[in-house]
């Protein structure tokens, strides 16, 4: 693999919902080693374009999506998974009647494309547990059932530890955190990640930004990226707001999907 | 859409392998087909029963014949039985026998195939396997049997037991209590009788093992459970059947009386081809500080009709019912649960889940009620269905009549779809949509199978993999 091959990328990607076009042509390069952050107002399409890249099949998706050179758009979201393709959702969803250490076993498993002897799975997760800080009493509740906006942000970021992705998104995991949750969600998604792949954080604040440091900004609004800079970007935008960014075309009473 | 169509198809081939075959027929009585008193005669003079059982028979078919079919539930399917089109007794060729190597090889190679000896071997303490109308083999651990518990067939119970029998038949469900009951009456054979003596736990499970071999047959098995003060007693019974283009016809009457502290739990792994119908009436009485479970699980069937129900009649008795159905393609499973609180201070649950698939149907009929002297009762009901493709439909029919105030009464209906969300995220995490989508299931119906021994819990994952096999949302 040529080492400039970027780990992830996006060529004229557009996404449209039932007809109405939410993402209007993006294009991404992640290097090896890289950490992109995506900041955009709400309702600015931010976390369709997620969703999108990972293959949600309520969303009409053209353009091109490679990770690592290799086209995955018109692949199923599992088989982008088992690629090393992560997404970390903003609502995780609850399986309840399914125990999280079933659970991560029958993932773990997926991605590596053999089943995880038990003992070796008890060993990895243990030692995520103890990364993030979660309670042992955890591997016995069902999934994401009755958790807490910041369990759920933790188990997240575990699974993403476990996983090891080769390029994960991270739809706001810093929302609904409080600030020691953050501070441990954050050390894990810097644990994760390593020189030769890559995460690109999905926010709407500059908050986790502070713990995860970017190398790139990008500014998202209303379906495309507006603005591309280093992470000073995200200290201008906390200062100034995202007004002074838009394009003259958005229309302020404009509705998009969050 | 294809692949539905391909799953459709897909179910039962497996059903067939597994559990679909049938003997070549090698009987020593089979009656015609066809009902009215002169079969009802033969088979209670093939029994040499004692005159009251004979009387009770006839009373039964007269009540049979005039009782009209239900006016609820499914009547299209139901009116689709056709009781001339019916065996209402069968038995093979042999005699019962204690030693599996004493059962005729086409029925022992039948019951090896299902895994019956094999589960005996491993965690049973008792087995009954019951073929068409008789019980072909039948084993209880020694040391229960030194303890005084008796477990044998329904046939045996009345021959050896005859006080017990005649004391506690029909007083559980009366033979007037619905069409069924009255059916089941008249031509029964086979079934379980089990005597539990005062303070005596049998700790593992004691297990009927039922099987239809013939086509257009009529299973019409008796059950009567009885735990003396203080014992308790898990019985299990399973059922499978071949896979034919005609009907056959299972109707079931169990009664289990539970004394004064005693507990009964009663679980049904019910697996019928689709070409049967299951109408079946179940009914406990729980006596002062008893407790009644039933584990119902219902997978396979044409139409299911059965609703366990339980009597509180003592001061803090305690009744459970824990139900799950699959209704897959062509399936109707109309199960649900009834609770009778007729004495204070009684306590009851009932968790009820369905899984509907293709074009399956699941309704929930439940029934809760508090006499007016039952103070102080409690109660808990808990429903939750699922719908899996656009095809697949539920309904719930819950009854409450409470004459007591002091009751506290908790009720729950849940129908969800399997959710898109859900199989995108566990997709997303690099599950396939078929893993996917049985993690969801599993988990949906987890609260019932841990209440199964270890190898139900098991045999059942597997038989419910089976079903979502390729299906589509």
């Amino acid at each position: 693999m040529n080492a400039k091959t970027p780990v992830f990328s996006c060529r004229g990607v557009r996404v449209s919902v039932e007809g109405k076009e939410i993402v209007k042509g993006v294009d991404l390069d992640v290097m090896p080693g890289e950490k992109h952050a995506l900041m955009g107002p709400n309702g600015s399409g931010k976390s369709t374009l997620a969703a999108a890249l990972m293959g949600h099949p309520a969303y009409e998706v053209s353009g091109e999506i490679l990770l690592r050179g290799e086209r995955v758009d018109g692949l199923a979201p599992d088989e982008r998974a088992r690629m090393g393709m992560f997404l970390g959702f903003q609502y995780p969803v609850a399986v309840p009647g399914v125990t999280v250490a079933s659970y991560l076993r029958a993932v773990l498993s997926a991605r590596r494309g053999a089943d995880v002897p038990v003992r070796e799975f008890r060993k990895e997760m243990d030692a995520a547990f103890a990364e993030l800080g979660v309670r042992k009493e955890f591997v016995t509740r069902y999934l994401n059932d009755g958790f807490s906006g910041g369990e759920k942000k933790r188990l997240e970021i575990l699974q993403m530890l476990m996983l090891k992705p080769e390029f994960a998104l991270l739809d706001e995991t810093d929302s609904g955190l409080d600030i020691d949750a953050l501070k441990v969600v954050s050390e894990g998604i810097n644990k994760a990640h390593h020189a030769d792949n890559g995460v690109l954080l999905v926010t709407h604040y500059q908050r986790i930004l502070d713990y995860v440091k970017p190398d790139v900004v990008h500014v998202f609004m209303d379906g495309r990226i507006v603005r591309t800079g280093g992470f000073e970007l995200a200290g201008e935008l906390e200062a100034k707001g995202y007004d002074w960014l838009a394009p003259a075309t958005v229309g302020a009473g404009e509705e998009a999907t969050s | 859409m294809s692949n539905a169509q391909k799953n459709i198809a897909g179910i039962r081939d497996d059903y067939t392998a597994r559990y679909g075959f049938h003997n070549v027929e090698d009987y020593m009585t089979k009656l015609p087909k066809g009902l009215d008193h002169g079969v009802v005669e033969a088979i209670s003079q093939k029994k040499q029963e004692p005159a009251w059982m004979n009387e009770i028979r006839h009373q039964a078919l007269d009540i049979f014949l005039e009782k009209p079919m239900p006016t609820w539930g499914n009547m299209e399917l139901l009116g689709q039985i056709d009781f001339d089109d019916i065996h209402y007794y069968i038995k093979a060729k042999g005699e019962q026998a204690r030693s599996w190597d004493d059962v005729p090889e086409d029925i022992k190679n039948t019951f090896d195939r299902l895994g019956v000896p094999e589960a005996e071997r491993k965690f049973l303490a008792g087995v009954t396997a019951q073929y068409e109308s008789e019980v072909v083999y039948h084993s209880i651990r020694e040391d229960l049997e030194k303890l005084g518990v008796l477990f044998m067939d329904m046939d045996s119970g009345l021959r050896e037991h005859p006080d017990i029998v005649k004391k506690y038949f029909g007083t559980v469900i009366p033979t007037r209590d619905n069409k069924f009951s009255a059916l089941n009456t008249a031509c029964w054979s086979g079934g379980s009788f089990i005597y539990v003596p005062p303070h005596t736990k049998v700790d593992i499970p004691l297990q009927a093992y039922f099987r239809i071999n013939a086509e257009n047959m009529g299973q019409f098995e008796r059950t009567l459970i009885i735990a003396d003060e203080g014992s308790s007693v898990h019985y299990i019974e399973g059922c499978t059947a071949p896979t034919y283009s005609s009907d056959s016809l299972h109707s079931a009457v169990v009664e289990l009386i539970a004394l004064k502290d005693a507990r009964i739990r009663y679980t049904t792994i019910q697996n019928w081809s689709n070409n049967v119908f299951n109408l079946v009436t179940k009914r406990a009485h729980a006596h002062e500080g008893a407790v009644v479970e039933w584990v119902d699980g219902n997978i396979g069937s044409k139409l299911t009709m059965k609703y366990p129900a339980i009597v509180l009649k003592g001061e803090r008795a305690h009744g459970e019912v824990l139900s799950i159905a699959f209704a897959g393609h062509g399936q109707h499973q109309d199960a649900g649960a009834k609770m009778i609180h007729a004495a204070p201070n009684t306590t009851s649950r009932i968790v009820s889940k369905s899984i509907s698939k293709d074009d399956g149907r699941s309704s929930y009929r439940g029934m809760v009620v508090v006499t007016k002297k039952a103070h102080g009762c409690k109660t808990n009901v808990e429903c939750d269905a699922l719908l899996i493709g656009d095809a697949a439909r539920s309904d719930t029919y819950p009854t409450m009549d409470i004459a007591n105030e002091s009751v506290q009464v908790e009720h729950e209906a849940r129908v969800s779809k399997l959710a898109e969300e859900q199989l995108f995220y566990l997709q997303s995490r690099g599950l396939t949509e078929d893993q996917a989508r049985l993690m969801v299931v599993n988990g949906f119906i987890e609260p019932f199978v841990k209440e199964l021994p270890m190898e139900y819990a098991v045999e059942l994952n597997r038989l419910i993999e089976l079903e979502m096999e390729g299906s589509v949302g």
